[in-house]
Formats: structure tokens, sequence, C-alpha cells
């Protein structure tokens, strides 16, 4: 029987324990005595210089203790929030990276920016003062779309950058491309927004700032996906404060994708006003507030054209996409149109030559980085809508058309034209096993039974590949990476068996307390609840890189099983020493070493024992103790890859899209906790389905941002999707790491916005119509429809 | 401006002297330190700050404090029972994976309670449509609509929560 608490069991989780009693330890929750509550005034306007800030009344008020300027910060030689991947121009010069500072200083450049910090007893009290600070402001036009930015004539967000152009990157080989749109049978041209959204994880934003000024030493507490590079990142970029003095805590974190990965000026505002205050200082984002300034996510506006052979043989791909930074650069923007985005650009398929070029704008918008799937959900969408319209111009099946020109099985390991080589993976039988689990025979019935009931069905599919468990730490550096993305993990025995293991990989939904501790008590055939699972302080934990891209397991828990080899490696020889035999001699199974061909074993716990009481020890060979640390730096990226089908059933008197079915069928590797892989996949899809369907972060003209909260931002509900069928299949582990995973935590986001949008666009067809934008809204359907029709309207 | 109120919290007899215009759920979190009811909106649509008043659901960031005066209030933090026993919803939920980061979760086990207690036997539709007011992120509702089918069950019959199938 299967180790009821080991790797493929679907262990109830560890964490759940506090999450539903309300003892949870979020930021928010967390009060230090003698603590200040902070409220950031924020910039009203899109673009603005800023004249003077008088903050004399605010001063007085009841509770101030303090207001805080960018010049305050100047003064301190307070430093940019820096960028964390150097792009090139096509021409080899570097980016643009003008600075981005905590608190603005010359001008406001999106609603939200960060004009001044108040300082007060209560939160209330900080909230009054700051109506009371006078900000003179002059107005400036705004830039406040890739449209506007891009315009001649446009507003410069930033006074030395010109043409608001961060980058103009590319990649691939242009000539190669060209020549093949020559011999082109048939060429699809699409031109398509990827929509900018806001993450919106449950939990605001928050942090908190501490300084002992008898030690010198800072703490901060904050929401953080990977609190070691908040560290690195603040302390020896911004704040100037050594790493061994600064202490940052990231506890339990309500939700994250992607959005709470980087270095916000909130915790630097935080630390560094503690020392300047002497007392705690907290910071909690109004809902509001997160809308304006969390880190959004998306934004592009693509023209791509794919070329085909008569037999619609897939020839080349040519991208062409615009990209909106924000109004300044978030930590990792700059990779996720570009390397996270360009390199998935040959999908599932064999297309020989494929030219992309990005050019990235600034804009008088909040700042756009990684947001679930970070690029691939971009690659994936223009991709898999391109092959599905390919398919519906050439009369030529879509399921045909993908066959044909997939990557086959046999063909791994395989060099994609666009940098990346894929390690494994049987695309076909993705494919094969989703056909039945929808009953795709029966849909042509089931299109018939709507249409009597006078409704449109479509079926869509997304083939999906993407590249995760970032990232060969000298492949990133040479692409641009300012970072290593490597992982660490520490496995410590106590004298009396159980374990405590410290990671660099940081939970925030994922259930890393209980996967990673399953993988423990199977490797060493202990009770799990014998596994303690520590993360998210750096004081604890050794340096790590943090939970995004899909890492943890993949490269986290690759960390983890070089440590538990290192016990391994060490516990033998203290077996061999207790049991008077040879190393060789010794046998290792589920935690018991034996002397092979004898009944003669000792169990780890012994083992840990005699370690930490070293009487009978050989003293002279092995140090005492049973406690190892391993860092692990992947050989490559992972490959997970699906099929993701949608089936949608349109009203066209409302143009509501009802989702009634959503298939997936996944190659996520080695599964170590299903219970946990399907919860991945099905928030993932939500967020699919919301990008496709509801959706949209949206800037007015003037940069004011009109869906600023849950009233006009349209969040999937639970009546807004159905249930789903998850499936995967375990047949092409990871060949390049010891677990044998690929990651599951994005692939739902990456895949579901194509099926989505291909499935409507599929029921829509009968109408005439063969492109729409997302988010497929009521509005917009219904305007489809009678668009394509006129004589439907009159009706 | 403050005023001073009176209310039983999860069993509990309480008094506090609070400004006016302090919300419920800053009441119950600040004042009282049960930090297990969240904030997640400030629009009144995320459902994070649902607590039970009087035997029914509410919204706690959009009530006052002083209007709780008097009231019962139950929170997430006075489910369990003394022992440590779950609530067949809160065992549900795990049962079922019905959370990930936790943070909707509070608001989404009230919620939940209520639902069933009015409908004591709800469909999948039901359901979905009873959790319109409480938003979750990470999960996709999929497990979370699991979960409260089986708590329904459970609290149905008075029986534990029966494993999920494998």
């Amino acid at each position: 029987m299967a180790n009821p608490t080991g790797i493929g069991a679907a262990v109830r989780r560890r964490e759940d324990a506090r999450f539903l009693t309300g003892r949870g330890t979020y930021t928010e929750d967390i009060n230090r005595p003698n603590q200040t509550h902070v409220h950031i005034l924020r910039s009203p306007h899109a673009h603005a210089r800023i004249r003077g800030i008088d903050a004399s009344e605010a001063l007085k008020a009841p509770g101030v203790v303090a207001v805080f300027t960018g010049a305050d910060m100047a003064a301190d030689n307070v430093n940019s929030l820096p960028c964390g991947w150097l792009i090139h121009f096509k021409d080899g010069s570097p980016m643009k990276e003008p600075p981005h500072f905590p608190i603005a200083r010359d001008k406001a450049r999106y609603v939200g920016d960060a004009i001044a910090v108040v300082i007060a007893e209560t939160r209330e009290q900080a909230k009054d003062a700051a109506e009371l600070v006078n900000v003179d402001y002059e107005e400036l036009p705004a830039a406040a779309s890739l449209r506007a930015a891009s315009d001649g004539n446009a507003a410069l967000v930033h006074d030395d950058v010109p043409g608001n152009v961060c980058f103009d990157w590319h990649l691939g080989d242009a000539a190669a491309v060209d020549a093949a749109f020559a011999q082109a049978a048939h060429v699809t041209k699409l031109d398509l927004v990827n929509t900018r959204l806001v993450p919106n994880a449950m939990e605001p934003r928050a942090a908190l700032g501490e300084y002992d000024r008898i030690t010198g030493d800072y703490t901060l507490t904050t929401t953080s996906q990977n609190p070691h590079v908040i560290r690195l990142l603040m302390g020896a970029f911004v704040l100037g404060i050594p790493e061994h003095k600064l202490r940052v805590v990231a506890p339990d974190v309500g939700g994250g994708f992607g959005s709470k990965i980087f270095h916000y000026g909130e915790e630097a505002i935080v630390t560094w006003a503690a020392r300047k205050v002497g007392r705690p200082v907290k910071w909690t984002a109004e809902r509001s507030e997160s809308f304006l300034t969390d880190a959004h996510g998306r934004d592009h506006l693509t023209h791509a054209e794919l070329a085909l052979d008569k037999d619609g043989n897939f020839l080349a791909l040519r991208v062409s996409t615009l990209a909106n930074m924000g109004a300044y650069l978030s930590t990792f923007a700059t990779s996720i149109p570009t390397y996270l985005y360009a390199t998935l650009l040959a999908g599932q398929y064999k297309t020989p030559a494929i030219y992309a070029e990005v050019k990235a704008l600034f804009t008088n918008t909040a700042p756009v980085d990684a947001y679930r799937g970070a690029g691939r959900p971009e690659a994936c969408y223009l991709i898999e809508r391109l092959v599905e319209t390919a398919a519906r111009e050439m009369g030529i099946d879509k399921i045909e058309i993908r066959r044909r020109n997939f990557v086959p099985p046999e063909a791994m390991p395989y060099q994609t034209p666009v940098a990346l080589q894929y390690d494994t993976g049987n695309f076909p039988k993705n494919l094969e096993m989703a056909l039945p689990a929808v009953d795709y025979a029966g849909f042509a019935a089931r299109k018939a039974e709507s249409a009597k009931r006078g409704k449109l069905r479509g079926i869509g599919f997304s083939t999906y590949i993407e590249a995760c468990g970032i990232a060969p730490s000298n492949v990133a550096g040479a692409l641009g990476a300012r970072a290593g993305l490597y992982e660490s993990a520490e496995v410590r025995f106590h004298p009396t068996g159980s374990v405590s293991v410290f990671t660099g990989s940081h939970s925030h939904g994922q259930g890393h307390e209980t996967t990673f501790a399953q993988i423990v008590a199977e490797r060493f055939g202990i009770p799990i609840e014998n596994v303690e699972i520590v993360h998210g302080d750096t004081s604890k934990v050794p340096f790590g890189m943090g939970t995004y891209g899909s890492r943890s397991l993949a490269v986290g828990g690759s960390a983890l099983v070089k440590a538990m080899d290192k016990v391994e490696r060490k516990a033998r020889k203290i077996a061999a020493h207790l049991m008077e035999a040879a190393e060789t001699d010794i046998e290792v199974k589920d935690g018991r070493f034996t002397v092979a061909g004898t009944d003669k074993s000792v169990g780890i716990g012994d083992i840990a024992l005699a370690a930490y009481v070293p009487h009978n020890f050989p003293l002279d060979e092995l140090e005492p103790g049973l406690d190892e640390q391993a860092f692990y730096d992947p050989k490559n990226f992972t490959y997970p890859n699906g099929c993701h089908v949608c089936e949608v059933e349109i009203d066209p008197d409302t143009g509501v899209t009802k989702v009634v079915a959503f298939t997936a069928v996944d190659d996520f590797g080695r599964i170590i906790n299903p219970l946990i892989v399907e919860g991945q996949v099905h928030g993932g899809i939500v967020q699919g389905i919301g990008q496709a369907l509801y959706e949209n972060c949206v800037y007015d003209e003037n940069g004011q941002l009109l869906t600023g909260s849950y009233m006009d931002y349209c969040m999937p509900r639970a009546d807004d999707v159905p249930s789903f069928q998850v499936s995967y299949h375990e047949d092409s582990p990871c060949t390049h790491n010891p677990l044998g995973v690929k990651g599951c935590g994005e692939a739902g986001t990456i895949g579901a916005s194509a099926a989505v949008m291909n499935a409507v666009i599929d029921a829509l067809s009968e109408h005439g119509v063969t492109h729409l934008d997302m988010p497929a809204t009521p509005e917009r359907v219904w305007r489809a429809i009678n668009q394509a029709r006129p004589a439907m309207a009159a009706e | 401006m403050s005023c001073t109120i009176t209310m039983t919290v999860n069993g509990k007899s309480v008094t506090r002297e609070v400004e006016e215009r302090t919300l419920l759920v800053h009441f119950l979190r600040e004042h009282l330190g049960l930090t297990g009811t969240h904030v997640g909106c400030d629009t009144s649509q995320c459902g994070a700050c649902v607590v039970h008043l009087d035997g029914q659901s509410v919204k706690s960031c959009t009530m006052l404090a002083v209007q709780a005066d008097g009231a019962q209030v139950t929170t997430i933090e006075g489910l369990a029972a003394e022992d440590g026993t779950l609530h067949p919803m809160q065992a549900a939920f795990r049962e079922h994976h019905g959370l990930q980061c936790g943070f909707c979760t509070p608001g989404m086990v009230m919620s939940a309670i209520d639902l069933v207690k009015s409908n004591p036997n709800p469909s999948e539709s039901e359901v979905r449509e009873g959790l319109e007011g409480n938003i979750c992120r990470c999960t996709g509702y999929h497990n979370i609509v699991k979960a409260v089918l089986a708590g329904a069950e459970a609290m149905r019959a008075g029986t534990p929560v029966k494993a999920a199938a494998e």
C-alpha cells in the first residue's frame, strides 16, 4: 500500500488547523507595543509636478507623530527601488532605468504614487491628518495607455526617456521568418489585447517596520512571497542596511499570485520610518489602495502572424508586442514580456522559425509586473488563438491541425527556435486524454440541443506549455537577471528524532508545510507530524529566492532532496559505526539502515540520538550532529504542459456567456499531493476565466483608475464558474531534478484564457464573428453578434 | 466622540469604550484581539469579514460596533468546541481542501454555516449562489462547494464529515 503520508498521498493540510479557527497570523494581525500607524497620501493626478508640500496643519493634528516626504528620504540618502532584470535594446544598449523612489520626489507619475507619509497613534488619526496636508501640484498631461504613450506627441512619463520607450527588444530569427512567410500558402493575422489585470490577492499588502536603537537591528514584517529577496534589495540597494542587521519576516501571507514578489516602496518607508520616529511603524493597504498600487499584470498589445503551408503545417510565427511597464519599473517587470514570454512562442508546436519584437513603454499608470503565469499566459493566448483561427480560415479541423504540428514525444529533448529546450512531454497524449473526457464526439449533439433553446454553444481548446521552476542562475544571469535563482533547504534532525526543515520557499497558500513534510516523512520513514517546515523568516532560513514561477517543489523541493541526501550520507557512516559494519554494506530503506544480508538494522531516530549524544560515535572521522544544508540551482526550466478545453453556452439576446464545462489534462511530472495540485489548477482556471470573461483593469485617458474597487472590477464569484474536471498523467517526469516534478501553480491560468476565448469565438462563428478581445463581456458579445449580423438585430 | 458598548462575543460578555465611527470588524480585531475575522475590501463585497450576529451572517465591515450593542456575536474563533473539536463545516473545509491561503476562509465558513442553516440541503447551484458575497482568489470555488455540501450533510445528519472520495 502506498505510504498514506508520503509522496503521492492526498494528505490533508496541517496549515488548516490555524486557518480554519482564526489563528492564522497575517501581517495586519501583528501588533507591537507603542506602535504607530501610517497613512500614505497619494497623488490624485496621473501626472503632476510636485511644487511643494505643506504639512504644517497636519503636524498639529491630534495623534500625529511625523509627516515625511520624498525630500526627507532624499536627505537620508534613500535610493531608488531596483529593477532586478536588465534587458537590452536591439542595438545592445541597456534599457532605460529611471529612478523609482519609495516616496515620489519631483513628480507624481500615476494616480496612487506616494507623495507624503503621515504617521500617527491610530490609523484613523493618520487618515484624518493626511487630509490636512497641502500639496501644490502642477498637473501635466498624462500618457495613460500603451496607445497614448506611443503616440509621437505623448507626454513623457520620465523626462529623460524618449518616446516613453524603456526598451525595444527582440528574440529569434527575423530572416528565417521572413523567408518562411514568403513561401506561405496561408497567413493568419491577429491583433490581440492581453488585458491589464489586478491580481487582487484577498489579503491586502501590509508592512510593519521596527528598529532597535540599542542593537541597531531592523525588523520588517511584510506580506512577501520572498523575504530574503526583500532583505537583499531593500538592505543593499535602498536603505543601506547591512543584511546581518536586517531581519525580514513574511508570516502567513494571504495569497500573492506574483503581486507580493516585488520590493514595494511601503516596505522601505516603514523600515526607514521606524528608526526616524523610534517606534514600530505599521501600514496596511485598504483595498482601493491595493487597486491603485499593487503591481498590475499583463497589458500587452500584440500583432501576430502565423505562416502555414497548404496542409496547415506551421512555417513561421512573427510577433510584435507593446508591453506596458507602468510609471516605474517594478522588480521583475522587464523580464515578463521578454524572457518569460517570447521564449514560449513555440508552444507545443514544431514551428521552425520564430521572431518576436517587444517594445516596453512607460505610462502614467501603476507599475506592471508578474501576475500568475507572468508572460506565459500572454504567449499561450496568442498562439492558441492563432491556431484555432488558422484552422477555421483554412477549413482544417482544430484538433487535426494541432496533431500535425505537435512536437512529437520522440523528438524530446526538443530545442525550440526561441532559446528554451523542452526536456520531456507528451503533447498528443494530453489531447487524447482530453477528447473523451470532454465527450468531444458528443459536442455536435449538445450544440444542437443548445440551439433548440436559442443558445449558442462553442468549444475551445488550449494546448499550452510553460517554462517554470525558475531558473538556472547562469542562464538567467546571461539573459540579464541580477539575481541567482537557486533555492535553499536545511534539514535539521533533533536529538530525539523529530525534524525541522528550513526552506527558502515561502508558502502563501500552496501548502508547503504539508507537502514538504510528506517528502521528508517518506524519505526517512518518520511520522509526518514529527516534521516541521519553517519558512518566511530570514533569521531562521538560509538565503532563498522565494515562491513564484511554480518553482517551490522543482527548486525548493530539489534543495530539500539534496539536503536529505547529505543527511543520509552522514547517517550511513553513523549506522556503519553503530553496527560495526562497513559503510558499503549498509542498505537504506524508509529511514532504516540495515547491514546487507542480515537483520541488523538501526533507525534514523537512533542515528540522530547517537549523533547528538556522541558517546558511541566515530568522533575522529565525523562531527557530531545531524543537520545538513543544501542549495540547489536548477539545470533547466521545467516544462509543465497540458490540454485545456472549455465549453460555453451563450445567450445571443443578452450576450451572457456561461462556462458549462472546463476540463484540464495536465502533465506536471510527479505529483506530490494530488489534492493540492488540483486546488492549484482550479484556482488558476478561475483566474483564466476571470480574464477571459470578467476582469479588466481600466484607466481613462487622464490616467484615472475607473476600476478601482470590487464594485467596478469584476472578480469571479462562485456562481460565475462551474466545477471542473481535472486530471493529469505522470508519464513524463522532469528529467533533470531529483523529484521529477514540474510545478503546477500557474498552469490553470496559463491555459484557461485561450480555451475560453476560443470557445466563445467558436460559439459566435456561425454569426460571422471571427475575433473578439477579452473580456468577452455580455455587451461585447452582443455587439459582436449584432455587428456581424445586422439583420439579426432587426428581428 | 466615544461611547460604551456591551455585547456577547463567542459566549463572553465584553464592555468597551469605542469611538462611534469604529466598525464592528475593527472592534473585534483591535479591541478584542480576535484577528480571525479579516478585512479584504472597502466596498462590502469580499465577505472576509462575515460573522454571525444574533444568529445571522453579517458583514462586520459594514456595521458600526455601536450597532452591535447588546447583540450576540459569533466569530470564527467561537466555532470550535472547548476541547478543540471542529465545527462540521470547519472539518469539511479541511477534508475537501476548501482553503489555500486561508484569508477568505473565516468569512467563507461563517457564510456557509448561515447558508446551510437557512437551506439545510442545498444543491450545488444554491451553494454557489449563496456564496456570491464571498470572494476567493485561491481555490476557484470548486473545493469550497464540495466542502459546503459535505458540511451541510454532516450538519443535517449530526454525523462527522465523511472522508472525501480518493
